[in-house]
């Protein structure tokens, strides 16, 4: 039920993004025409309907109520975002690299989890995720400025930052 | 200093960093080595240049709304709303497919150049 | 002619087309396969933000209804192909 809910908000906040603007000026301006609304409410019942299979496993009562930390994880993310891109472009004017492939287990257990975290470093500093291993969780990471390091949870802390611990408050 | 100076130069501002790291995207394809380093500079530039050029396109949205004209306004709207979506759309499928990419590259037996450590084990 | 945001974005434009001809220029010479889909996949996401930019200084908002579905669906062509790269190993390989 919960999840029936969540998608519907979901698909219906996405679909009165698409329909912004369709007023004629006259009930609520030019934001919303109220037939556009009353599809919307409708079509996203029905997507509801038909994903609730699909999303049942990933969404359960525990995650739901860690919502609001999402919002929290924007800045952060954006943050890191930022420095990345500052990053790569100083060794795109210098071509100062030293890749390389390295091996690390996050300790993740959950698929949204493993999820969160490879996209996330997908797009912070330095790192890429080349593959996840299927049997256990490791995860193998492309690192374009490699360091030394000696323990498990140095290379940890190197590779992703503080995104292991977001995943983990997020998704587990 | 009237309205439209002020959205001029905040527009003039993120359009700057936007192409400044589209062009940086861009350029790393050809300064970088190989596939795995060409696709840090393509994936990271061009996700984070994105962001600022719809942010470009919300801000002349918002500045042809504050002009008025109400037959108009619906249009404006509409552009803002479904650039937010496209914007939502790219953040989620760049790093997919840059992963994607990197998986399919390593396990068709492309490997890192100039690498100092290569942990990747063969799975099959 | 006054300079006003509209021909701000001319620039903008001006700018990602030049954009788009030097990652073609990878797609054309990249050594191998993957190096090409990493120049598709660039020019696929510059040419999202050239359709959202076009939407503006045309004010043709149907425009950035396509940008939406382009996305989507290049990001469906980016996997085939990688799927494609990853079996073609057992095969003989693209490279």
């Amino acid at each position: 039920m919960l999840t029936f809910f969540m998608t519907f908000i979901g698909v219906l906040i996405l679909y009165l993004l698409m329909v912004l603007g369709s007023g004629n000026g006259e009930t609520m301006g030019y934001l919303f025409h109220w037939q556009e609304l009353v599809a919307g409410v409708i079509l996203s019942l029905i997507a509801a309907a038909i994903t609730r299979a699909m999303f049942g496993k990933a969404v359960n009562n525990k995650l739901f109520f860690r919502f609001p930390l999402f919002l929290a994880y924007i800045p952060v993310w954006f943050l890191y975002l930022t420095k990345a891109n500052i990053e790569v472009a100083i060794m795109v004017i210098t071509g100062n690299i030293r890749p390389g492939i390295v091996k690390i287990n996050p300790g993740l257990k959950t698929n949204l989890g493993k999820t969160i975290l490879a996209n996330s470093i997908t797009l912070t500093p330095g790192t890429l995720t080349v593959d996840l291993s299927e049997n256990s969780d490791d995860m193998y990471i492309h690192w374009i400025n490699v360091k030394e390091t000696k323990t498990m949870d140095e290379k940890i802390k190197g590779v992703c930052g503080p995104f292991a611990k977001w995943a983990r408050r997020l998704a587990e | 200093m009237d309205t439209e100076t002020i959205f001029l130069i905040i527009m003039a501002v993120l359009g700057g960093i936007s192409m400044f790291f589209m062009l940086i995207g861009v350029i790393g394809l050809h300064r970088f080595p190989d596939v795995y380093t060409r696709l840090h500079a393509a994936t990271k530039a061009t996700t984070f240049g994105s962001i600022f050029l719809i942010l470009v396109v919300i801000t002349y949205g918002i500045f042809k709304l504050t002009e008025g004209n109400g037959e108009t306004s619906g249009a404006f709207m509409h552009l803002i709303g479904m650039s937010i979506v496209a914007l939502l759309a790219l953040l989620i499928t760049n790093p997919t497919g840059a992963h994607a990419i990197a998986r399919a590259a390593r396990r068709s037996g492309v490997k890192p150049e100039q690498a100092v450590v290569d942990e990747f084990e063969e799975v099959d | 002619m006054t300079f006003g945001p509209t021909e701000l974005l001319l620039i903008g434009i001006a700018v990602l087309s030049a954009g788009i001809i030097l990652a073609l220029l990878r797609l054309f010479l990249g050594p191998t396969a993957p190096d090409r889909v990493v120049a598709l996949d660039t020019v696929n996401t510059i040419v999202v933000g050239l359709m959202v930019a076009f939407a503006a200084y045309f004010q043709e908002v149907v425009f950035v209804d396509i940008a939406v579905v382009y996305a989507l669906l290049s990001f469906g062509a980016t996997m085939f192909i990688a799927r494609y790269m990853e079996r073609s190993k057992e095969t003989g390989g693209v490279n």
